[in-house]
């Protein structure tokens, strides 16, 4: 099976979710006895493609040109159909991200194809490649296999593997320029510039504790339950989407793929039901507690520790027994 | 400003999913269905567009009967008219099936701009939106924060990831998937729910729009997923819990 990856980057930087799908890609490729091509895009990103070929690849494919220099969904889309067709993989595999939310399954549509999105793994049987993702906001998990020809199109969930992994090359692969034609008339948005709303007054990465709130909390009024538990622990409140969302806590609280990504030695995930642009945010802490209503909740498939009960009952139990715990 | 909103019907939030053995979707009997949380911020954004710039919003939905529901529901909240595509077993179509259902239906009207949610809280493909960019022609942008119109053109507010946004332009018509937490939906009034049973629903059966859904990939069993971390389940009263939990904690994960 031949495969084409699809890295990304933006100003010369990689988003590293493109070396997570590499991991995939080589596994696939070696399990399929395939070739495994990578791409990069942009302008002046020679340097980029070279260092992808540093990793085990049988080719890079340097796509440059001045329209591909900032992203717009129309200038991707083009300049990956003329890459697509000549380099005729079976299997397009691509990072999860915002920006390729945004333009591959336009790109698979474009020839006709099916994407499988947002996968957190794979399994190959009897000559047969399963795509597994997940839905119901993380409640259940699907098979799901391609029916039509190839080439087939998938993109691959954050996290879902260990960019560490990724394997070097014994030797370099070769860097080949792909020329693409594009037009400024093909382009029909127009870019403008980057932002930040505001500064992070918060930086959550930083926090050793952090006691996050989902919508359990069901009003705002019921937030300072939580904020004493947090100044008990000595950690920082944070949150899932739907409650910055509702304007009860700052966004820069927020704890998720639209937020920060944390990893703290405590988190402590309170009426969260771990939707997974949640989980994506915070499964990298080393100690995980949930306290959740609903047994069924994504949330305890990532925790250490879990309580299913009502969160009005426990945090202020749970604040009372750490008080006691310290003074003993 | 005419403008489509793309609404789906989702089981409840809290309703008890069952999973027929080696079944594909989940059992659709004894539960409550409701609007698709993300559609509700795109419903919304078109009720504030068009009150801004005039023109109508048209819902529009597929699926079984029950999703008539839905488009009510939109109606009541100041939506002018409803198209439900009607197909019992929408839940078997794969996202490229989807799109060009409700490609073929769009494309019987002219509208100046096409709304949907991020993605769906049942299935989330999160690919309606661009699909429908692709099919119709049409220029896109996703994960949007903002829209201001002026002059036929768009201006829109992107989010990145990692609390990053972009600004760009757009020309109109486009399609747009509109980011939860836009804006804050209104309820339905009293007023807008009488008004809405005047309002019509077009009712276009799926199998007579002469679409293509072949499917490109296909469901092939859903299931809970395998736990990857052992959980250990703190059992007791709330307070019981959370004792065991606090020397779990000091002592076990050593955290405290």
């Amino acid at each position: 099976m031949k495969i084409l990856l699809i890295t990304e980057q933006r100003d010369a930087t990689w988003n590293k979710v493109s070396f997570e799908t590499l991991v995939a890609a080589q596994q696939i490729a070696a399990q399929t006895g395939g070739k495994l091509v990578g791409a990069v895009m942009g302008k002046g990103v020679d340097t980029l493609a070279g260092a992808l070929a540093t990793k085990k690849l049988d080719e890079v494919l340097l796509v440059e040109h001045d329209l591909l220099e900032k992203y717009t969904a129309d200038g991707y889309t083009h300049a990956l159909k003329q890459v697509i067709a000549q380099a005729q993989p079976d299997l397009v595999l691509l990072p999860h991200t915002y920006q390729v939310r945004d333009f591959a399954p336009k790109l698979a549509a474009s020839l006709g194809k099916g994407m499988i999105g947002d996968c957190i793994g794979y399994r190959y049987e009897n000559g047969k490649l399963v795509f597994v993702r997940q839905m119901f906001q993380g409640k259940t998990a699907a098979d799901v296999a391609f029916q039509a020809a190839a080439p087939w199109f998938a993109t691959l969930q954050a996290g879902a593997f260990r960019a560490d992994q990724a394997q070097d090359g014994a030797a370099k692969a070769p860097v080949n320029h792909v020329s693409v034609n594009l037009k400024p008339e093909d382009i029909r948005t127009v870019p403008l510039e980057l932002f930040r709303e505001a500064k992070q007054a918060v930086d959550l990465t930083q926090a050793p504790i952090i006691v996050a709130i989902g919508r359990g909390i069901k009003e705002q009024k019921n937030l300072p339950l939580v904020e004493n538990l947090a100044k008990v622990l000595g950690g920082e409140i944070a949150a899932s989407r739907p409650i910055c969302d509702e304007g009860w806590l700052p966004m820069d609280r927020q704890i998720g793929s639209s937020g920060q990504t944390v990893a703290p030695k405590l988190y402590i995930a309170l009426g969260i039901s771990g939707a997974i642009q949640h989980v994506v945010g915070m499964k990298g802490s080393r100690t995980v507690v949930a306290v959740n209503k609903d047994a069924n909740a994504p949330i305890f498939e990532v925790a250490d520790y879990g309580i299913v009960g009502d969160i009005f009952e426990v945090i202020p139990a749970l604040a009372e027994e750490l008080e006691k715990a310290k003074s003993a | 400003m005419n403008i489509a909103v793309c609404i789906k019907q989702v089981p409840a939030k809290d309703a008890p999913l069952q999973i027929p053995e080696g079944g594909a979707w989940i059992r659709e009997t004894d539960i409550g269905f409701e609007t698709n949380e993300p559609d509700g911020y795109a419903l919304e954004e078109a009720l504030r567009l068009k009150e801004k710039h005039g023109g109508e919003v048209v819902a529009i939905s597929m699926g079984p009967e029950r999703v008539k529901q839905t488009i009510k529901e939109a109606m009541a909240k100041g939506a002018d008219r409803g198209i439900h595509v009607v197909d019992d077993k929408f839940f078997q179509l794969d996202p490229l099936g989807s799109a060009r259902s409700l490609a073929a239906a769009i494309q019987k009207e002219k509208f100046d701009l096409i709304l949907t949610g991020l993605q769906s809280d049942d299935h989330g493909f999160g690919q309606t939106g661009v699909l429908l960019a692709e099919l119709l022609g049409l220029p896109h942008a996703t994960i949007i924060m903002q829209i201001e119109v002026q002059d036929g053109r768009m201006r829109l507010k992107r989010e990145l990831e990692a609390g990053w946004f972009q600004w760009m332009e757009a020309p109109l018509p486009a399609v747009l998937s509109i980011q939860s937490g836009i804006n804050k939906p209104r309820y339905a009034t009293l007023k807008g729910i009488m008004a809405a049973k005047k309002k019509e629903i077009a009712s276009i059966p799926r199998a007579s729009l002469g679409v293509d859904a072949t499917p490109t990939q296909k469901v092939e069993r859903i299931y809970v997923p395998a736990k990857t971390k052992k959980t250990e389940i703190l059992t007791g009263t709330a307070r019981e819990a959370a004792a065991k939990l606090v020397e779990k904690l000091k002592h076990e994960a050593r955290v405290l």
